[in-house]
């Protein structure tokens, strides 16, 4: 057993270690793969902030990670065929400027978290896990039947985004841009976790009726840990648009919604890094299972299962013991 | 009442036929441990739950520091100043003694919605919760996962919790349960230093804990209070022995 803290660097340099050699061996298909895996660590840092520390179990987190790929999608559509988004008393214009598309993308699935959130909280247990997977599909059917934007097809976007002074098109750069902002998420979900908001948001998960007691409203607590949770959520879609440069309905599926938490359930609940691990891991296996067979995802299903009776702490769980927040 | 801190006033509440509150009323007054005893099914739970905001009234009024808080939550009720204790402790095992005292102080400062600051380094959160262990002799065991703790010990970390909220009364669901008898007279003594604090409403089974601390004690059975008195008063009331004390002999 080590610390979590020593093991949590260890894995963020291995995360940049693996991109770096791809680089020099000019492997550029590896680094692609990393940054998939530093996004999908990123959509699974916003569910663990639900799931993990506020124990709600939201399987429809798609909506969240789609509504950030299509704010992405509709922006930069939009830029790239000089087409004004609204023009009437006022003019809305597309844009392919990176920081004003995640930002949008952070508002709008902070606000549909805010929706979304505000009416699935109302329930609890398996009603919660289904009435949020309700949503999540919702928004699958609807960007499915929605033609100004692709529908089915869904939107190609020809060129990526622009970061001021970067070449975005060249992969360890973008890589780049999404490690940093993984990092930035992390340190942010960590300085949460210890703050009152976070004892709390963690008391109302092992105990409900004690944190009412102590005069905590869990409703609202538990609202603004899923609207921050979807915002993170949100923020990890608009990047993965970006790498694919491609955006279509498949990406509010529930499919998404279950790898994300797959990620969170193979790192381990709870952990700051164990999305982290888990997405790494999910790629790892996508990418050596995946070329084994087709039907790859028999083999994740055994693992999986394997992880939740043998390692219930996943693999950050295996390897370190849990930090009490009181270390003195 | 001018000293009457909590009031209940006509409460009723039906579960269908079953008149669990026919017609309550109570009050606990400053400086007092008021207990209120009754057989199984008289109705306790469902009066605790009706005055902590759990649950609410059919008609009728709970008034607390001369305001009406009927329609408030658990959670504003807990603001004000109403602390309870749990019959099986409510407490997140997975945390530190300590920080379950410091999320009854995150509670009653309303800090809920700071995100930053570390709690477990915030000085004013930190003495607050160290002062609330201090007081039921918990301090030597801060550090301690609350899972870990003995059943005694998680019944004093259910009162320090209730301290942490600056308590201007205390609702207490059978904190002598399962303590023993050199715990459960332990925890009377404390209960009577307590009262002074903030006054006590007790719910209890251990006959003898009560004759020994209730200032005064109240009847609930079948949802109606039959007899509100000194412990003197209640071990005379013909009502109430063959009501209810009868029953203990009997058992």
């Amino acid at each position: 057993m080590i610390r979590e803290g020593t093991l949590n660097i260890v894995i963020l340099c291995l995360l940049v270690a693996v991109p770096a050699y791809a680089y020099v061996m000019n492997e550029p298909f590896t680094i692609t793969l990393a940054t998939r895996a530093v996004i999908f660590a990123l959509a699974g840092v916003g569910l663990n902030l639900a799931l993990g520390q506020g124990g709600l179990v939201s399987f429809g987190h798609a909506a969240y990670f789609g509504m950030g790929g299509y704010a992405m999608g509709i922006l930069a559509s939009h830029a790239q065929n000089y087409d004004p988004i609204f023009d009437g008393a006022f003019l809305i214009e597309g844009t392919n400027s990176m920081p004003v598309i995640w930002v949008v993308a952070v508002v709008s699935s902070a606000l549909l978290a805010l929706l979304i959130g505000a009416l699935s909280l109302r329930t609890s247990g398996v009603y919660f896990i289904m009435v949020t997977l309700a949503f999540g599909q919702m928004f699958y059917y609807f960007a499915i039947s929605w033609p100004a934007y692709g529908g089915e097809d869904g939107l190609s976007i020809y060129v990526r985004n622009q970061f001021p002074g970067l070449n975005t098109l060249d992969p360890i750069q973008f890589f780049g841009i999404c490690f940093a902002i993984l990092c930035l998420v992390l340190l942010f979900v960590d300085r949460l976790n210890k703050s009152p908001f976070g004892l709390a948001l963690n008391g109302a998960h092992q105990n409900e009726e004690r944190a009412r007691t102590v005069g905590i409203n869990v409703y609202k607590l538990r609202l603004v840990a899923f609207v921050i949770s979807g915002a993170i959520t949100g923020l990890a879609g608009a990047l993965f648009a970006d790498l694919n440069r491609f955006v279509s309905p498949t990406m509010f599926s529930w499919a998404i919604s279950g790898e994300i938490m797959i990620f969170i359930i193979l790192g381990g609940v709870a952990r700051l890094f164990g999305p982290v691990v888990g997405a790494a891991v999910y790629i790892l296996l996508e990418h050596f299972l995946g070329g084994l067979s087709d039907y790859w995802f028999i083999y994740l299903g055994a693992i999986l299962l394997g992880m939740v009776l043998f390692a219930k702490g996943g693999i950050i769980g295996k390897l370190a013991k849990k930090e009490t927040h009181h270390g003195g | 009442m001018a000293d009457s801190i909590l009031r209940v006033s006509d409460i009723h509440k039906s579960f269908g036929a079953l008149k669990a509150s026919d017609g309550i009323t109570l009050d606990l007054r400053q400086g007092e441990i008021h207990a209120l005893i009754g057989p199984n099914g008289a109705g306790k739970s469902t009066l605790i739950k009706q005055i902590a905001g759990g649950l609410r009234p059919d008609s009728g009024s709970v008034t607390f520091l001369d305001q009406d808080v009927t329609r408030h939550s658990v959670a504003e009720r807990a603001r004000l100043g109403l602390a309870r204790t749990f019959q099986i402790s409510a407490l997140a095992m997975d945390l530190t003694v300590l920080e379950n005292a410091v999320l009854g102080a995150i509670g009653q400062r309303g800090s809920v919605f700071s995100f930053f600051r570390p709690a477990m380094k915030n000085a004013g959160l930190l003495s607050q919760a160290r002062a609330a262990l201090a007081q039921v002799g918990l301090e030597e065991d801060e550090a301690t996962i609350t899972a870990e703790l003995s059943h005694g010990q998680r019944r004093q970390l259910e009162v320090a919790v209730a301290l942490t909220l600056a308590p201007k009364a205390f609702l207490m669901d059978e904190p002598m349960a399962g303590m023993g008898a050199e715990g459960s007279k332990a925890l009377t003594r404390f209960l009577q230093e307590l009262k002074h604090q903030a006054p006590i409403l007790l719910v209890e089974h251990d006959m003898d804990a009560i004759f020994a601390c209730a200032d005064r004690i109240s009847v609930l059975v079948y949802g109606k209070i039959i007899a509100t008195g000194s412990v003197d008063d209640i071990r005379a009331n013909p009502d109430v022995r063959t009501a209810y004390l009868g029953e203990e002999d009997a058992a």
